[in-house]
């Protein structure tokens, strides 16, 4: 499960409000090399929700990524490429996502989150 | 009043990639123009995943009709609601690129053998997909709305007694309930919300789902829609349909009622283009 994923879930259990982001809990990852493509850096960048992103890169032990960013950032080649690194390269092969609300856990496993609900929380 | 569609039988333009593939492997090295789509034997397999079938063929035919279509949209983020075996996905990354390419792919499956199958099939492959074990698309919905630009849906369609549907295992890949009409259902209007302003959606169907319904519905939320593929199969006669919004596509409002008059089904259908090409 890459960033961007995790950028992209939020909890899905019935009645719960404030279901993002997930608290990312890691206990193994991975990194693959991805070619970077700014265009599709600049067009996400304006959804991306930047605290989530640093917060879980730093989850993740990439703690490169700037507190805050903004558009003009992406005209910066050392930008995009610790945002690229961040969203697209690391990969979360086994660990959990916590919903913030609940703190009911969505276990990762081989890089697959598991977003199933019980009968009773759908 | 017969509302079925005419269906022609087309010969599959994956069964002929399949047998060139078959011809070409005996000559290395393979040109890379032939592996545009998933090969059969890189596709994993388990007993509780419903393996790549002529429904499954039949979009990726789809898809590699849609081709220029597609690449001409520049999709940036693809997503396959059900993606089993991980054929579909996997053929549809090689169709549009990767990473390079500025494209990025989400598969998501309640079951969750599927999603183990459909993550051997990428890695078999070398395509990367962001694989998901959900309920359609549970969890991505809020973040994820309007920003899918392909969606692709080879939904369970077979009519079943309703308690089948959803099941464990296999059976909620074909399972549909009343009219194959559950799943597929529950999915559209996510479909809706999860579309970009460009956004396309590929689904299958079949004749029992009524898919001139199915298009009225999503006519009444702003789709246009198009039948790319028809085919018939023993068991079956299947649909790829294409929606995508139209701003010439009046939306309705919500909760308004659906004409029932005979007149006024068949002028509704009338203007659609499948409809009037299958008369003419």
């Amino acid at each position: 499960m890459r960033l961007l994923t995790h950028n992209m879930l939020s909890s899905n259990i019935k009645g719960v409000t404030n279901g993002f982001p997930l608290r990312l809990q890691v206990e193994k990852s991975v990194e693959k090399e991805v070619d970077l493509n700014p265009d599709f850096l600049k067009n996400i960048f304006p959804k991306i929700e930047w605290k989530a992103l640093v917060d879980a890169s730093h989850a993740l032990g990439y703690p490169e990524l700037p507190d805050d960013a903004e558009p003009s950032m992406l005209d910066s080649h050392d930008f995009l490429k610790k945002f690229h690194h961040a969203l697209l390269e690391l990969h979360v092969e086994e660990g959990a996502l916590i919903c913030p609300e609940t703190g009911r856990n969505f276990p990762i496993n081989k890089g697959i989150p598991n977003m199933l609900l019980h009968e009773d929380e759908v | 009043m017969d509302l079925s569609i005419e269906v022609d039988s087309s010969t599959s333009i994956v069964s002929s990639i399949n047998a060139q593939q078959g011809e070409e492997r005996n000559k290395m090295p393979v040109p890379s123009k032939i592996s545009r789509i998933a090969q059969i034997r890189l596709v994993n397999c388990h007993p509780e995943v419903y393996e790549p079938c002529d429904d499954s063929f039949a979009l990726v035919d789809a898809l590699l009709a849609d081709r220029t279509n597609l690449l001409e949209h520049q999709p940036r983020l693809c997503l396959e609601v059900g993606c089993g075996s991980g054929y579909v996905i996997t053929s549809l990354a090689l169709i549009l690129g990767q990473e390079s390419n500025g494209v990025h792919y989400f598969a998501t499956d309640i079951n969750p053998h599927a999603v183990e199958v459909t993550r051997k099939t990428l890695e078999a492959h070398g395509v990367q997909a962001e694989v998901i074990c959900t309920d359609i698309a549970s969890g991505l919905a809020t973040r994820l709305e309007g920003m899918v630009d392909v969606l692709v849906v080879n939904p369970p369609y077979v009519p079943t007694p309703e308690e089948e549907v959803g099941c464990d295992g296999i059976t909620a890949a074909w399972a549909g309930g009343e009219d194959g009409r559950s799943v597929i259902d529950r999915i559209l209007p996510v479909a809706d919300k999860l579309l970009s302003d460009r956004g396309c959606l590929y689904m299958v169907t079949l004749t029992a789902n009524n898919p001139l319904q199915i298009c009225l519905l999503m006519r009444e939320k702003g789709y246009a829609s198009r039948i790319v593929v028809q085919r018939s199969t023993e068991e079956e006669s299947l649909h790829v349909i294409k929606f995508w919004r139209d701003a010439d596509v009046e939306v309705k409002e919500p909760n308004r009622t659906s004409p029932t008059g005979t007149e006024s089904w068949l002028s509704q259908f009338s203007r659609f283009p499948f409809w009037r090409n299958s008369n003419s």
